[in-house]
Parts: structure tokens; sequence; C-alpha cells
């Protein structure tokens, strides 16, 4: 394996793990404010008894949890590859969450939504062909 | 209705300016090359160091709480599709901020990431 393609090879591993690890997150999340309902108003009290609320359930937290394992991975990525190579193919977690709504959540996904998530997946196929590092040290 | 767009706003302008600023900081420590967590946790502590990375941090974390606020009012399968517009916002700052050449090929990519993002929030409808 060349280091160009040892590198190709690494930064597509860590992208899995994101995606794999963050829209599971954002489902934890989701199922946890919709516990909560909606955000009442922008007046202080209410802001308060909102996050006060979100910071006290555990599917909050186990949220939280996912995405911080998220974020570890994020920044070990970024600290070789273009943000701007790593943020785009990194929005394939849109078909994971299309899928978990669709079977987890129970949503409806109208086929519309699956043919926008058709073409971010083209999207990032492309932006994944291109050089992860254009920046030299 | 505006509720929704200064919580969109929030999103994807701090939360993507702040992922750029976490690259900054992460550039400046280097290729991480060592996978073991001991390793790992050793470099997220150098990143501490970094001032980018509070900058970073803090806008994230306004990104994140509009984030929350904005999954108690909407879908979570409409949330994430309709924010990824930032996509190009990013990959602009990615080549303004930090530099980083942005090959026709990578902005068709972007391009076709965003018209999908534009489908699914139609699909919405």
């Amino acid at each position: 394996m060349t280091s160009s393609q040892g590198l190709h090879f690494k930064t597509v591993v860590l992208i899995v793990i994101m995606v794999s690890i963050a829209p599971l997150g954002d489902v934890f999340l989701g199922k946890g404010m919709k516990q909560i309902g909606a955000m009442p108003g922008w007046a202080p009290s209410e802001l308060f008894r909102f996050f006060f609320a979100a910071f006290t359930s555990s599917t909050i937290w186990i949220g939280i949890g996912l995405l911080l394992a998220f974020f570890v991975a994020y920044l070990v990525v970024l600290s070789w590859a273009d943000y701007s190579y790593v943020y785009p193919a990194s929005s394939i977690s849109t078909l994971v969450v299309a899928l978990l709504a669709r079977f987890v959540l129970h949503e409806t996904v109208r086929p519309l939504r699956w043919a926008g998530v058709a073409m971010i997946c083209l999207g990032v196929f492309t932006v994944g062909r291109t050089q992860p590092r254009t920046t030299e040290r | 209705m505006l509720t929704g767009a200064i919580l969109y706003f929030l999103i994807v302008v701090p939360g993507t300016g702040g992922e750029m600023c976490m690259s900054r900081a992460m550039k400046t420590i280097g290729e991480v090359t060592d996978f073991r967590p001991h390793a790992i946790a050793r470099v997220i502590g150098r990143a501490m160091k970094i001032p980018w990375f509070w900058i970073g941090i803090t806008m994230m974390a306004t990104g994140f709480f509009a984030l929350l606020g904005m999954l108690s009012v909407a879908k979570v399968s409409f949330v994430f599709p309709a924010t990824a517009i930032s996509y190009l916002f990013g990959t602009l700052g990615g080549k303004v901020f930090l530099g980083e050449r942005v090959t026709p090929q990578r902005w068709f990519g972007v391009l076709l990431v965003c018209i999908g993002v534009i489908l699914v929030a139609l699909g919405k409808g």
C-alpha cells in the first residue's frame, strides 16, 4: 500500500466509524427531545426548564455519549485530512439517519426525500475520489 | 417560523465555523499515527492547549444547543438533511480559512450533496 492509499484507507475507516456512531446518537437525542416536548419559548425561565429537562434525561445522555465518541473520531481524522473532504464525506450519515428514522423511529420518509439521500450519496462518492489531504505541513 | 429560522442560522454558521477552528487546531498538532486509547487521549490533551480548540468548542456548543431546540420542533429525518446546506458553507471555509485546495471534482461532489439537501427539504413538503 502506498502512503497515498494508506492515507485514503485510514480516512475512509474513520469516516465509516463517524457516520455509524453519529446518527445513532442523533436518534437518541431526537427520541429524548420528543419525550420532553416542544421548546415553550425564549423566556429565561422557560429556557432553563427546557434545558434542565433535557440534561436529566438518560436517553439524551446516551445520545451525548455517542456524539462524544463521534467527536473524538472527527478530531483524529482532521489531524491529517482536509475539512473540505471530511465534512462533505460525512454527509453520508443522512442515509443512515433516513434508514434509522424509517425503521427505528417509524417516521414516514417520502420518495423525494429518498431521492435526495441518493443524490447526497453520489456527491459523497465524488468527493471521496479526491485527495483527502491537499495541504502540506 | 422565526424560531426555526434563528435555530437554523445558529446550527449552520457557528456550527460550521467551530468545526473549521477544530480543524485548524488539529492541523497544528499534526497527523495522528498512534491509535491506542492513551495516545489518542494525549492528542486530545494537546489539542486542548490550543486556543483554536476552545474557540471551536464555544461555536460548536452554540450550534449544538440550537440543534437540541430544533429537534424538539421537527422530525429527526428532516432536521439533519435540511441543515446539510452548511456543507457548501464549510467547503468554502475550508478553502478560504484553512487554505485547502478544493478541486472542481470536490466542488461538484459538494454541489451534488447540496442538491440532495434541497430534494430532502422538498420531500418534507
